[in-house]
Formats: C-alpha cells, sequence, structure tokens
C-alpha cells in the first residue's frame, strides 16, 4: 500500500510557486524546507524523499541542506517551540535563570520536549533585542524584559 | 540634530504606511535618481563618504563601482539587503526595518538602479518573524505604487524584490555564505575574489550592502552628499549611526547620532550610565566580535577610525557592556560557545579551534582551569587571527577573547588558582 | 616561467600554478589535506600555511595558503619560517583532537596521510584533554567501509563523489564541528566510481571492505603494475598480494589514461582472481600428474592434428599471438560473436583509416562540446563518463578564466560556473546515467539512432540547421558552432551502422575544420589488440567451419564458449572437435569438455600487452609466481610450439611478435626489457619494509625458501632491489620519505599532476593520419525480423564476465530483467504481469521491469548474466502474449 503523502499537494503547489524567479529548481530548496515545515512543524525522512522530485534534488543533497541550518528541524518537535536567546546581552541580564524556571516549570531542558508533546525548548543565538534583555519566542511570539515570574501567564497562552 | 533614518519611526511601534512614508519625503531620493544616470548616482554616493554600516566599513560608492557596467556587462545583477543581523548585541537593523520597511527598500531600488540590478532580495533572519510581515505589506504597496516592477515610475529601470527569511545560522550574515543561502545551498563562506561584484548571486554581478547602509541611501539622494558629510562628526566618513547598548546599563536602548559620537557621550548621556551598585568594567563597542574597550576609552569617537587605533572595531556600533558584576571569563565562554556553535565547518581553525576555546573556558569557569590554559588560549587567539582562516567569522571570535586576556587576565589567573569563580558564589 | 623565492632561494616555475604544486613540484615537502591535484584548491583545511613576503625587505610577512597563492613572478613564501611552522603544527593539532588514535588497528595505518603530515609538521605531544566528537558510522555497501571518527574534513570525499564523479547520495551534513559526511541514511553507495574515496580521503575513514577480508599493511604486500582488465579502456592499476591471494587493486597514476581515479568494476573486480574456482593444476581426462599432462599435449601437438584456435579478447597480445602462431593465422579465430567481431573490425578500420583523433581518457576532458551515439559509457567504459562529467565544464570554466581566475582555483571557478554546463548530447536507446548532465538527449532504436546521425551529420555539412530546438537541429549547431567536439560511441548496441554514423559526423566536423576528437568504447580488454592482430574470423566462423571438417583439435584459450555463443552452437562446436585443449584460468561451463586443461594465470599471474580502445599498448606484470602450476597463456603455447619444457622468456615472445607484425613494433620500446638494472639491480615488488618473509613459510618449512626468479621482467619478487625511483611502466609501489600513502605519487611526477618522470607508460600504435578518410557509404538496412528490436543493457556490474565473479561485485548485479516500457508491455496485453518471455533467435522469460525512456519497439536484455549469455545482440522478435 503507497504510504501516505507528507508534502501535501498545497505544500507542493506553494513550492513550485517559488520556482518562478529562480534560474534552477534547487534554489528553492531552502523555502521548500521551511513550506514543508509550516505544514509538518518538521521535516521527516520521507518529506525529503517526497520533497526530491520537486526539487530535481536526491534526497541527500536535499538533507545535506537541511542539516546545515538551526531552523529545520530534522526530529519531531512539539506543538510549540520555546526559543529561548542566550547569548551575551542575555546571558548578562539573567537568562538562565529563565531557563531555570522553565525547567522546573515543563521539567524539560534545552533540546528537549514535553511528554504531552506540548513543548519544545531550545536555545537560540541572539534575537536582535538586547536593550529588552532577556527575551525569548514561542512560535513567532516574542516576548522581552523577561521575568521568571511572567512565566506561568505566557506559557498559558499555549495549549 | 539630524536623525534622518529614525526622525519619522513612530513611538507606538507601528511601521510607516507607504503613505505615512511618503508624507515624509519617501521616494523623492528615487524620483530623483530616476532623473539621474546610474553613474551620478553612484559618484554622489561615494561623495557621501557612506561607508557600509555592515561592520567592516567598507565606503559604499566604491563597492559599487567594481561592478561591471556598460553593453558588455550581464543583463542579470542582484541587490541584496543584508539583514541577518545574528550578531549578538546587536539590534539596530531590526528597528529600521521594523519601523521604516520603506525606507530600506527605496535604498535598495536606488542602488539597484545605480548599479543597474534587476532583481532584489531582503534577506531577513528567521527570528524576526513581525519584520517579515512587515517587509511583505510594504513590498505590497510599493509594487501597487509602482515603485518596484517593471518600467518604475514610468522610467526604464525595472527591478523586483523579493523577501527571503533565513533558517538560521550566523554564518549567512558573512556576505558570500549569504549568497549560497539564498541559492538554497549550505551556507559557507565563498572565495574571494571572485568577488560578488563580478561574481555573486548564480553568478552574476551582486551586491550585499547592510540594511543601514541602504536606509541611508534615500536621504543622500534628495540632500546630498555635503549635507551627509556634515551631520557627521567623524573624518572618515558621513552621516549618522545607529549606535545601541545592552547591559547593565540604566536605558539600554537605540539612538541615532552622528558618526563619530564619542563612547562616553553614549553611555553616559544616552544610555543614563551604569544601573545603581554596577560598575562599568568593559564593553565591546560593536557587538559580540570586538575587542573589549575599557572605562579608559570613553572620551574616543566611534567611528571605524578612532575605534581601530584603540585597538577593537567599531563594527556594529552596538555595544554590550560588562559591567563589575558580571564575569569576564564567563561572558567569554558565552560569546566563544556562540561562536563555536555557528561556525559553518568548513575551515580547521575555526571549526576545531572554537569549541576547543570554549571547553578550555568551560573548564576555568568549572574550577577545573590549569595554568597552561592561558597559553593554549593564546595560541588561539593567534592560530584564529585574520588571513588563518577562510572567513572573518573566527578571527572574529577571537576579538573578545584576546582583549580580555589583555584587560582582565586578572580573572582568568583567579579562575584557575582558586579554582572556582567567584562571580558565580 | 615565473621566478619565485622559497626560504630566499630562487626558482622557476611554469607559469599558472599555485605554490603549493611549486613547492610539491619542487621536491619540498609541505603538508596539506584539501588539495587533490586533480580536483585542485578550495582552501578549507589550512594546513599548507606559509609565510608570504611583500619583497625582499618584507621581514614579518604573512601566514597564507600556499594552495590559495598564485606562484607568480616575484612571489616570495617561506616554509620553514617559524610563524608557519607553528601554524602548521597548531592546525594538525586541532585536527587531531578528535581523531581517535587507533593506529593500530586502522586500515589505513602505515599508507596513511593523515599520519604522514602529523609528523612532517611535527606535532607530536596532544594538549587536548575534554572528550571526544563521536560519530555513528554507516554501512556503504560491499565497497567501501565507514568509519566516520577518523574523519578530519576536508571536505575532499564530497568534492570528489558529489562534484567530480557526479554522485548523489552521499555528502556532507550538519555543521560546525559537527560536519558529517556520509549518507542520509546507511546504503550501498551508488556511484560507480565510490572506490576512489578509499584513496581520496587522506585518512582511514574510507576504506576498501574487499581488503578488509583478508587486510595486509602496505608495507606487506607484494605488488606489480597491472593495466585493469575489466573494460577497454585500459586503466593503469596496482596489483597487491600476499599469501598467495590478491588483496587488493590502487590506481597507478597515468596522466595520458586515467590519472588519479579508477571505476568500481576495476577496483573490486579482482576477487575472483581468489576464486576457488581457479584452475590451479594441468588436467587430462583421465590422467592426474603434470608431466603426463604436458607430455601428452605435447605428443597429441607434435602428431600435427588439424588446428583450429579460439582466441580471446580478454587474453593478452602475446598469448593470442602464440595461439596464432601455434594453430595457423588461417586457423585463428577471435573468439567472439560475428555481431562483436564486425563491430571490433569497423572501430579498428575507423582508428586505422580515419583523418581524426581518438583522444587519450586523459585529453578526453579538454573538448568543448560531446555527442554521445548509441554507447551508454557509464556501464560500458565507466572512466570515460568520468572523463566526461569533466568535458562538461570546460566551456563553462571559460567564464572564469576571463575574469582571471587561475585553473587551480576550484573554490573560485564552482562560484563563478555554478551549475551551468557545457553542449553536451545523447542519443540512446534509453536513459543513462549521464543524462543528468546532457543539454539534450534523443531516444529511438537503432534505425532512429541511425536516421538522427545522419541528419546531424547532413546538418553540419550544409550548415542547415534551423533554429529549431529539435534535437537534430540542437547538436548540429552546438557541434558546428564549437571549437573542439567530441564524438563518443562504442560497440555497445553492437551495431556497425552506429560506429560509421560516429565516424561521418567526426568526419564532417574534420572537413569544416574542427579540432575534433573520435572515442569509442569496445567490449574487453584487448578487444582492439586482437583485431589488430587479425584473425581467419569470429567465433560464429569457427563454429561453422567445425562442422564442415571432422577431427579437428580446438586450442582454446581463455574462452568460454558457452558465455560467447549460443547454447547450440557452443555444444556442437565442442563435438564436433575431435579433441579440445584447454587454457583457462576459472573453471566455466566449456572446462568440463576440454580433454587437456592448461591453467592460466589471470592479469595478477601472468606477464602481457593489452590494447586498449585508443589504440594504446599498455604492459601488465605478474605480480606473485604462484605456488601450484599456473602459468602466463603464452608461456604454455611457447612450450607446446617448441616442445619444450620451459618458455622462452616474455622478451624474446614479444620480439617474434613485433617482427613479424609491423603494427605492433612500437612494442618493443613499451617497458624495459627484462635485463634491465638500476646499476645492477632489480626493481623489487616488495618494500623495503616487507615484514616476515623468514617465518611466512615457517610452517611448512624453517628453511628460508630461494625466492622464484622472474625471466620475464626486471623485477625481483622480493623486497632485493633498488628501492627508488622505477621506470614510469615499472613502479612497484608509490613511496618516498616522508611520504607512505598515495599522496606520494607528486614525488613520482615532473611536477605534481603532470607527466610521470620518465613520461606516462604506454604507446599509441594508432594515429589518424591527415588523408585519411573513414566516411561510410550509406549502408543501412533496418532488419525486419520481429515487432521488438532486442538489445543488450550493459551493467558495470554484471556485464564483465570475470569481475561478476567477484564476491563484493556480486552483490551489486541487478536482478535480471527484461526492461521495457509500459507501452510496450500494454500492447502485448501484458499490464500487471511479472514475467515475461522475449522470443526471437533466443529466447528468455525474466521478471519485469519498465523503463519508460524506451521507445516501444525496444526491449532490453542484460548483456552477460547468467540467463543471457551466449545470445547475439542485437536481434529481433517478439514478446510472447498469453
Ligand atoms: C561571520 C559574519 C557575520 C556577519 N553578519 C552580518 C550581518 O548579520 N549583517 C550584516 O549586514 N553584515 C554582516 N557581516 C558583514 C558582511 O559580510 C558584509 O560585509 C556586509 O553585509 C556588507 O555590507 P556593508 O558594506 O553595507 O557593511 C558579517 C560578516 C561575518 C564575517
Ligand atoms: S572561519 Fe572557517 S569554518 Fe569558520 S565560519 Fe569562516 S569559513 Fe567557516
Ligand atoms: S591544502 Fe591548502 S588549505 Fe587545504
Amino acid at each position: 500500500m503507497a504510504k501516505e503523502k507528507v508534502v501535501s499537494d498545497e505544500a507542493k503547489k506553494e513550492i513550485e510557486k517559488l520556482f518562478h524567479h529562480l534560474p534552477h529548481k534547487q534554489a528553492a530548496c531552502i523555502d521548500a524546507l521551511k513550506i514543508v515545515q509550516k505544514y509538518n512543524r518538521w521535516v521527516s525522512d520521507q518529506a525529503l524523499e517526497e520533497l526530491a522530485p520537486i526539487l530535481e534534488m536526491s534526497p541527500n543533497e536535499i538533507d545535506s541542506v537541511a542539516t546545515f541550518y538551526n531552523i529545520i528541524f530534522r526530529k519531531p518537535v512539539g506543538r510549540h517551540v520555546i526559543f529561548l536567546c542566550n547569548s551575551v546581552s542575555c546571558w548578562i541580564m539573567g537568562y538562565e535563570d529563565i531557563r531555570k524556571a522553565i525547567k522546573e516549570k515543563l521539567q524539560i531542558d534545552f533540546g528537549m520536549t514535553t511528554k504531552d508533546n506540548r513543548f519544545t525548548f531550545l536555545p537560540i543565538p541572539c534575537l536582535g533585542t538586547c536593550d529588552h534583555a532577556p527575551a525569548l519566542i514561542i512560535d513567532e511570539d516574542l516576548y522581552r524584559d523577561l521575568k521568571p515570574a511572567q512565566l506561568d501567564e505566557i506559557l498559558a497562552k499555549y495549549e | 540634530m539630524e536623525r534622518p533614518l529614525t526622525q519619522h519611526i513612530k513611538k507606538d511601534g507601528t511601521p510607516l504606511s507607504l503613505k505615512e512614508y511618503e508624507a515624509t519625503g519617501g521616494y523623492e531620493g528615487l524620483k530623483k535618481a530616476l532623473k539621474m544616470t546610474p553613474a551620478e548616482v553612484m559618484n554622489l554616493v561615494k561623495d557621501s563618504k557612506l561607508r557600509g554600516r555592515g561592520g567592516a566599513g567598507f565606503p559604499t560608492g566604491m563597492k559599487w563601482s567594481f561592478v561591471p557596467m556598460g553593453e558588455d556587462a550581464p543583463t542579470l545583477k542582484y541587490i541584496v539587503a543584508n539583514g541577518d543581523e545574528m550578531e549578538p548585541g546587536t539590534f539596530k537593523d531590526r528597528l529600521l526595518i521594523e519601523g521604516n520597511p520603506h525606507q530600506l527598500i527605496e535604498g535598495m531600488i536606488i542602488s539597484g538602479f545605480a548599479i543597474g540590478a534587476s532583481m532584489s532580495y531582503i534577506f531577513l533572519r528567521w527570528a524576526y518573524h513581525e519584520a517579515a510581515r512587515r517587509v511583505l505589506v510594504a513590498l505590497d504597496e510599493a509594487y501597487r505604487a509602482g515603485y518596484l516592477g517593471k518600467n518604475i515610475l514610468g522610467s526604464s529601470y525595472s527591478v523586483d524584490m523579493e523577501l527571503h527569511t533565513s533558517v538560521g545560522r550566523y554564518i549567512c550574515g558573512e556576505e558570500t555564505a549569504l549568497l549560497n543561502a539564498l541559492e538554497g545551498k549550505r551556507a559557507n563562506p565563498r572565495n574571494k575574489p571572485p568577488f560578488p561584484q563580478v561574481s555573486g548571486l548564480f553568478g552574476k554581478p551582486t551586491i550585499v550592502n547592510n540594511v543601514e547602509t541602504y536606509c541611508n541611501v534615500p536621504h543622500i539622494l534628495t540632500k546630498g552628499a555635503q549635507w551627509y558629510m556634515s551631520i557627521s562628526k567623524s573624518e572618515g566618513g558621513g552621516g549618522t549611526k545607529l549606535y545601541g547598548a545592552s547591559g547593565k546599563v540604566k536605558r539600554p536602548a537605540i539612538w541615532e547620532l552622528p558618526l563619530g559620537t564619542t563612547l562616553g557621550e553614549i553611555i553616559e548621556e544616552y544610555a543614563g550610565g551604569m544601573q545603581d551598585g554596577y560598575k562599568l568594567r568593559g564593553l565591546l563597542p560593536g557587538g559580540a566580535s570586538t575587542d573589549f574597550l575599557t572605562p579608559e576609552h570613553l572620551n574616543i569617537k566611534m567611528d571605524f577610525e578612532e575605534v581601530a587605533k584603540a585597538g577593537s572595531r567599531m563594527g556594529t556600533g552596538t555595544i554590550i557592556v560588562m559591567d563589575d558584576k558580571t564575569c569576564p571569563v564567563g561572558m567569554c565562554l558565552n560569546l566563544e560557545q556562540f561562536f563555536a556553535q555557528e561556525s559553518c565547518g568548513w575551515c580547521t581553525p575555526c571549526r576545531e579551534g572554537l569549541p576547543w576555546t570554549a571547553k578550555i573556558l568551560m573548564a576555568l569557569e568549572e574550577g577545573k582551569g590549569r595554568p597552561e590554559d592561558i597559553g593554549h588560549l593564546t595560541f588561539q587567539t593567534h592560530y584564529n587571527a585574520p588571513g588563518n582562516t577562510f572567513c572573518a567569522l573566527a578571527p572574529g571570535a577571537m576579538e573578545p577573547l584576546q582583549s580580555a586576556l589583555k584587560y582582565f587576565r586578572e580573572d582568568f589567573d583567579e579562575h584557575i588558582n582558586s579554582h572556582r569563580c567567584k562571580y558565580h558564589n | 616561467m615565473a621566478k619565485i623565492y622559497i626560504d630566499n632561494k630562487e626558482y622557476q616555475v611554469p607559469d599558472g600554478k599555485n605554490m603549493l604544486e611549486a613547492c610539491l613540484s619542487l621536491g619540498k615537502d609541505l603538508t596539506y589535506f584539501c588539495w587533490h591535484p586533480a580536483m585542485h584548491s578550495v582552501g578549507a583545511c589550512r594546513q599548507c600555511a606559509v609565510t608570504a613576503f611583500r619583497d625582499e625587505n618584507d621581514t614579518k610577512g604573512r601566514i597564507v595558503m600556499a594552495c590559495m597563492l598564485d606562484a607568480n613572478e616575484g612571489t616570495r613564501i617561506s616554509i620553514d619560517d617559524q610563524k608557519a611552522k607553528d601554524f602548521r603544527a597548531g592546525n594538525i593539532e586541532a585536527l587531531m583532537i578528535n581523531h581517535p588514535h587507533d593506529c593500530p588497528v586502522c586500515d589505513e595505518g602505515g599508507e596513511c596521510h593523515l599520519q604522514d603530515m602529523t609528523v612532517m609538521s611535527g606535532h607530536n605531544y596532544r594538549r587536548y584533554r575534554f572528550k571526544k566528537r563521536t560519530h555513528m558510522n554507516q554501512d556503504l555497501g560491499p565497497f567501501i567501509n565507514h568509519e566516520m571518527n577518523r574523519c578530519i574534513q576536508c571536505y575532499r570525499c564530497v568534492r570528489f563523489y558529489n562534484d567530480y564523479a557526479g554522485g548523489k547520495d552521499f555528502g556532507v551534513f550538519a555543521s560546525a564541528g559537527r560536519v558529517y559526511f556520509g549518507r542520509s541514511e546507511p546504503g550501498t553507495l551508488e556511484n560507480e566510481f565510490s572506490g576512489n574515496l578509499v584513496e581520496v580521503c587522506p585518512t582511514g575513514v574510507f576504506t576498501d571492505k574487499t581488503l578488509r577480508k583478508h587486510f595486509t599493511r602496505k608495507w606487506d604486500l607484494t605488488s606489480a603494475p597491472s593495466i585493469c582488465h575489466q573494460c577497454s579502456v585500459g586503466c593503469n592499476t596496482l596489483a597487491s598480494e600476499r599469501y598467495g591471494g590478491l588483496r587488493r587493486i590502487m590506481s597507478r597514476f597515468n596522466g595520458d589514461v586515467n590519472g588519479y581515479f579508477l571505476c568500481d568494476r576495476g577496483r573490486f573486480g579482482y576477487e575472483y582472481v581468489n576464486d576457488e574456482k581457479r584452475l590451479t593444476r594441468a588436467a587430462q581426462k583421465n590422467t592426474t600428474s603434470v608431466s603426463d599432462v604436458l607430455t601428452s599435449v605435447k605428443a597429441h601437438i607434435a602428431s600435427r592434428p588439424k588446428m583450429i584456435g579460439i582466441g580471446s579478447p580478454r587474453a593478452s597480445l602475446e598469448s593470442n599471438f602464440m595461439l596464432k602462431q601455434l594453430v595457423g593465422a588461417e586457423n585463428f579465430y577471435n573468439g567472439i560473436p560475428a555481431n562483436e567481431h564486425s563491430a571490433v573490425n569497423t572501430v579498428l578500420h575507423v582508428l586505422q583509416h580515419g583523418n581524426v583523433r581518438t583522444p587519450s581518457l586523459k585529453e578526453i576532458e579538454t573538448y568543448d562540446t560531446v555527442f554521445v551515439l548509441g554507447e551508454d559509457v557509464t556501464n560500458t567504459a565507466p572512466m570515460i563518463a568520468l572523463g566526461l562529467r569533466q568535458t562538461v565544464k570546460t566551456l563553462p570554466r571559460e567564464k572564469a578564466y576571463a575574469l582571471k581566475i587561475q585553473h587551480w582555483n576550484d573554490a573560485a571557478i564552482r562560484e563563478v560556473v555554478q551549475d551551468d554546463k557545457g553542449p553536451f548530447f545523447i542519443a540512446t536507446p534509453n536513459t543513462t546515467r549521464l543524462e543528468e548532465i546532457a543539454t539534450s538527449v534523443y531516444h529511438g532504436n537503432t534505425a532512429n539512432l541511425v536516421e538522427t546521425a545522419k541528419q546531424i551529420e547532413a546538418a553540419i555539412k550544409s550548415g542547415g540547421w534551423s533554429q529549431d530546438s529539435d534535437f537534430v537541429n540542437q547538436a548540429a549547431k552546438a557541434l558546428a558552432g564549437s571549437k573542439k567536439p567530441l564524438i563518443v560511441s562504442g560497440t555497445g548496441l553492437l551495431s556497425c551502422e552506429i560506429i560509421q554514423c560516429a565516424a561521418n559526423i567526426a568526419g564532417v566536423l574534420k572537413a569544416a575544420s574542427k579540432d575534433v576528437g573520435l572515442v569509442y568504447s569496445v567490449p574487453e580488454a584487448n578487444s582492439m589488440g586482437m583485431a589488430m592482430l587479425g584473425t581467419a574470423g569470429s567465433l560464429d566462423d569457427a563454429v561453422k567451419r567445425t562442422a564442415t571438417e571432422d577431427n579437428m583439435t580446438a586450442v582454446i584459450l581463455e574462452t568460454d564458449v558457452f558465455y560467447r555463443t549460443d547454447r547450440k552452437s557452443a555444444s556442437a562446436f565442442l563435438k564436433n572437435c575431435n579433441k579440445k585443449i584447454l587454457l583457462d584460468t576459472t573453471e566455466n561451463e566449456t572446462t568440463p569438455e576440454a580433454d587437456f586443461i592448461l591453467p592460466a594465470g589471470t592479469f595478477a599471474e601472468s606477464d602481457g600487452t593489452l590494447v586498449n580502445n585508443e589504440g594504446r599498448a599498455q604492459r601488465y606484470y605478474q605480480v606473485f609466481k604462484p605456488n601450484n602450476e599456473m602459468r602466463s597463456s603464452w608461456a604454455w603455447l611457447d612450450m607446446l610450439i617448441h616442445q619444450s619444457d620451459e618458455a622462452r622468456p616474455f622478451d624474446a615472445i614479444v620480439a617474434e611478435m613485433t617482427d613479424a607484425l609491423a603494427v605492433f613494433s612500437k612494442i618493443k620500446d613499451l617497458a624495459p626489457a627484462a635485463n634491465f638494472r638500476i646499476g645492477t639491480q632489480k626493481i623489487p615488488r616488495q618494500t623495503h619494509r616487507f615484514s616476515g618473509r623468514t617465518s611466512i613459510d615457517a610452517a611448512i618449512d624453517v628453511h628460508e625458501p630461494k625466492p622464484p626468479v622472474d625471466a620475464d621482467s626486471p623485477m625481483s619478487y622480493t623486497m632485493e632491489g633498488f628501492h627508488g625511483k622505477q621506470p614510469s611502466a615499472d613502479i612497484t609501489y608509490f613511496w618516498a620519505p616522508g611520504w607512505n600513502s598515495v599522496q606520494s605519487i607528486n614525488k613520482y611526477q615532473i611536477e605534481v599532476g603532470g607527466p610521470l618522470h620518465g613520461g606516462n607508460p604506454g604507446v599509441r600504435l594508432i594515429e589518424p593520419g591527415e588523408n585519411g578518410k573513414a566516411a561510410f557509404k550509406e549502408v543501412y538496412k533496418i532488419p525486419k525480423a520481429g515487432a521488438v528490436e532486442i538489445l543488450p543493457l550493459w551493467n558495470i556490474f554484471g556485464s564483465g564476465e570475470l569481475s561478476s565473479k567477484s564476491q563484493a561485485v556480486a552483490k551489486r548485479v541487478p536482478v535480471a530483467s527484461v526492461v521495457l516500457s509500459e507501452q510496450t508491455l500494454e500492447k502485448v496485453h501484458h499490464k500487471g504481469a511479472e514475467q515475461i518471455t522475449v522470443q526471437g533467435n533466443f529466447e528468455v522469460t525474466l521478471p519485469i521491469r519498465i523503463d519508460n525512456s524506451l521507445p516501444a519497439d525496444v526491449v532490453l536484455l542484460p548483456y552477460g548474466a547468467n540467463e543471457t549469455k551466449g545470445f547475439h545482440f542485437p536481434f529481433y522478435g517478439y514478446i510472447k502474449s498469453e
């Protein structure tokens, strides 16, 4: 029996739209990975296989690109991803307290996903908001000037 | 004081719409440029002494002049805005993009006109979601208004513009690595020469400039080179500069000030000095990859020449302040871990040297340092010196470390001798 | 020439070199990893650091990478400068922090570039005290072993496998200190050139899995220069032995032929030499002792029977020649089917009588536009395909040169060139591997291909191509517009017409004053030599003759008649011959039918000369003296001719042959004669570090046996002899002080990457005559014998008779199947069927494999598979319907 597709027709259409400005399809590789990730939250081996003919690349070639970058996930992640800035300004301003607080609340450290699959917790380099350190992003929402006490309220927004 | 780049940015945090931007004189520079020849635009920018705001301060007009022009030149050329801004401690381009995306777009169109580009990309880092949304809106507005696309404002010049959001790696900010990323490849830096001006994106002539650099261009067009020079306090370059400060200062923020404003002014006046209970111990003047300066340097001008004379670089002009309760060794550890993690993995000194450096610093912090570690850290700073590595990432990584070893040596020794970090009780 | 300064000494170097090449060519020792003489510079490893000075007044200097520095006039560097030395030592130290110190158990140990460079740099004490990073290893299939922890991230493997050889199932993953070289998931490396990773990798990440099964250190190997017997290209190899078994094949640099590389069939297809089915003793029906056998064979020959000789394209020129001498020219047949016979002879005709140059394998890379007609070179002559993958970059590279980028600056060139490819056209029955680099392709049956080729020829001749984008017009326009077009074809479709059409296109290009080249691949290692030798006909002719002539004695040289012709003919032939004397290496279907068997040496146990597809004669040497009765076939035949107990030496045979046949006269100078000495010394087959020789046979005899004497070459079988630079044809191993790995090849070349000292070995026997003409009048008739044309499907693994008997290669042989398009299948109402019967002159039932690139009237059957051996392609027939 044929496996169910993980790169949906919708995603495929979106990828094909990228080609018009590009001299060759491979140039859309990164954007294509982003699109897959937008729909699936991560990029599975099967997704690579399915992307290959679309991009006229081999799965190995796509994986070589995918694994280079920080934000392409080759392993499943939770429903929401917390990116906590661990760069220098946030370090000075005490990001480690936030990390500790999250660790206590969610029982996960960097690189881990909660058992209920609700959150994945990752470090991220400087979020470009150093004047409001420490900072974190959940999914696409930025939170700045963080205090550990605010975490409950923030995390509650994400189911 | 003139603040051409930021004066119209709204305090409420919302971006200027196209209408609002036009009301401030937006797109007038473009209109003017389209009546000039590309060579005239290029010369004007040269005369203005605009220098790149991405960190290295290369004269922008000169960079453009290497692009092949004329009939034999390739018909396809590219303009790319470097909005990767992943250098820790740097937060200036975000403000410009989020606050006034049209200013960037206009600057890019004018620059594209000067070199005859027919396609342009804004390369934006992944984490700037809000900026991305605003750029998309602005691009749409600009297309509708005829500022982008075919025959701009009825002229014979046409250029398209697209947003590319990165998938996260500091090395993507290095201009040739950025091109590889735009081509959908692994973002290893490229060999230079050929310089991107000659053979860049997809092998075609390409200009990569920093976001802030482009934002200066419309103003140079409308108000002229003389004016641009006049608003600077620096000999070496024209215009204003976005300066910022983060760390334990009273008012961490970003300010547009004349290029060449002194460090002291920025820290004391604008940032309000140190928070109560903290003393200034040192600072990185322009992001994570610049050498430490100390309180004795406060009187120097923040421009490319003077900071260099003091043994550091102006870099991005965003200052990271280290107070007396922050461990210099710990700070170096944080920085080196960042650089080690963000190395692209192409050349040996960076790929192997940086993690090793970080591990030594970690040992120091954990009280497991050894006397010979100082010598080894020093070795790493020589080993990863400019020219020894394939690109500037690793030499940049060594700048804070080498200066920390110079200015805060006693902290390193203390970690080794007392087998602990006194800042972490 | 440019004047440069190294450590304040002045040198002259050729223009256009980088400083690393210059230093190495001048015999200096300078460490490096990422630079490779065939893949050039990318500046990644930073190991070749030297100090560069602006001028003589600059005392400080700065560190630069020699491989990225132009060695142009006035360049001034120091290798010995302390700063540079410290940097190089530090760089190695950094590379070694994660490297397992497992040299004693590492296959690379003793021939490891990383070991050599570490010693050379002076790094010897490890300061790193933290945990090493570790990786998982992958199963990469039967050829290559993977041990990723040894990786030093020089990127050579991806640069070879992906960029140079066009592989797509391998790559570099992750980033920073975590970069990983391998596959996305474990699995067999599919690329035909994967074996080169073994030599390209400077340490023990990729090693030879077949060697691992019977591992021996480099210094313990007995080696001789050899020529690959697995296809017609004739790559130069080093074959190595220990304990009476062949251990491995490595590439032997030849700047005119294979350069640094080999294909996987050539590298891993040697294992049949060690097969338990090897014939090791002379045998006679009902007798056992060798002297009896030999006496009886000699007696039989002395009785002057009517003889018929069956020669072999996989045997040496000398063996075939001696057979011809034994049986007489009019009784000497070439042992191949009629179709193959005519195809090869047509190629020879073009080469001998034409006016178009057949380039060497290396020269193939210099052409700018390619047209491939009818040949799947990836599978019939793989190294030609590897060459063509470089050819396609010739034109795009011009763009980089226009920007003043030096040819060695690979990092810069690839940025300029991007994915651009030069004009490349392919016309074949179905999709071939090279299509991924082609501008345009055409698929058709033989008649269509011929028609297409004729149209291209006509269009070039008349200048009458249109702007249409169809294949013919595109190809004609590109060829006519190019400076240096190359036509590639061969005997793969076993069609003389295809070969003629290729010659005709080359002919019109030549007439248009193009610097045109014409390359044909032929079926086997010595197909060309055999054709040049001249025969009374094909195996079919021999079969016919024995059908009418009684009482013949067949002398069958290295031929399995059941492999070469259909079962019925083969049986009839064997039955019709009164006596059968068989000289062969391995048991096969013909063996049981023989009255006498004389065990022949393979390439590893014999000496000889082969003539490759280009007409280049090349010498190969016996690697070791087997501990049994095997001999070179020519030696057996010589003993039969002269009724002697010992054969004359090889040189005497060569002299007799070159005297008899003028075409071969140059072969005399191919290699030093057996009495050649350096001083008074022979050239040793063993390294100066060969160990254990007093104990190797201790279990049998504690007395060290007297080493065998080699009367056929200037080489000794032992470590005794001159351990210095050998004559280029007689290189037994590559080694130089401080350089234990294959990278020591640098020291054997006049300039690195360039020809060997003494010139690349081998001589071309055929050169085009300026007045030559090989244009063919129209000869093609479409045979209309059936609904479908049945063509051979060549496979690098499987179509070689002997290589397929090698264990590792056998694992890569695809399942035999009928290859056809869905359309064809539908026509015969077989949709959904699992297997199918093809019927014509031959009949076979096989599973189906769909290839929709095939035209509806073409079906492919595997060439050389067990199920199809002896089939005479092409033939016409039907697909049996229900
Ligand atoms: C590791 C590394 C990271 C960089 N990151 C950025 C960046 O995020 N933004 C930027 O504008 N320039 C960055 N640069 C500098 C660029 O390579 C380039 O010099 C710059 O974009 C040129 O623009 P400018 O001439 O306008 O300054 C980086 C350089 C290096 C070596
Ligand atoms: S210094 Fe070397 S490894 Fe580091 S980012 Fe640059 S090229 Fe990559
Ligand atoms: S050989 Fe020169 S950098 Fe690797």
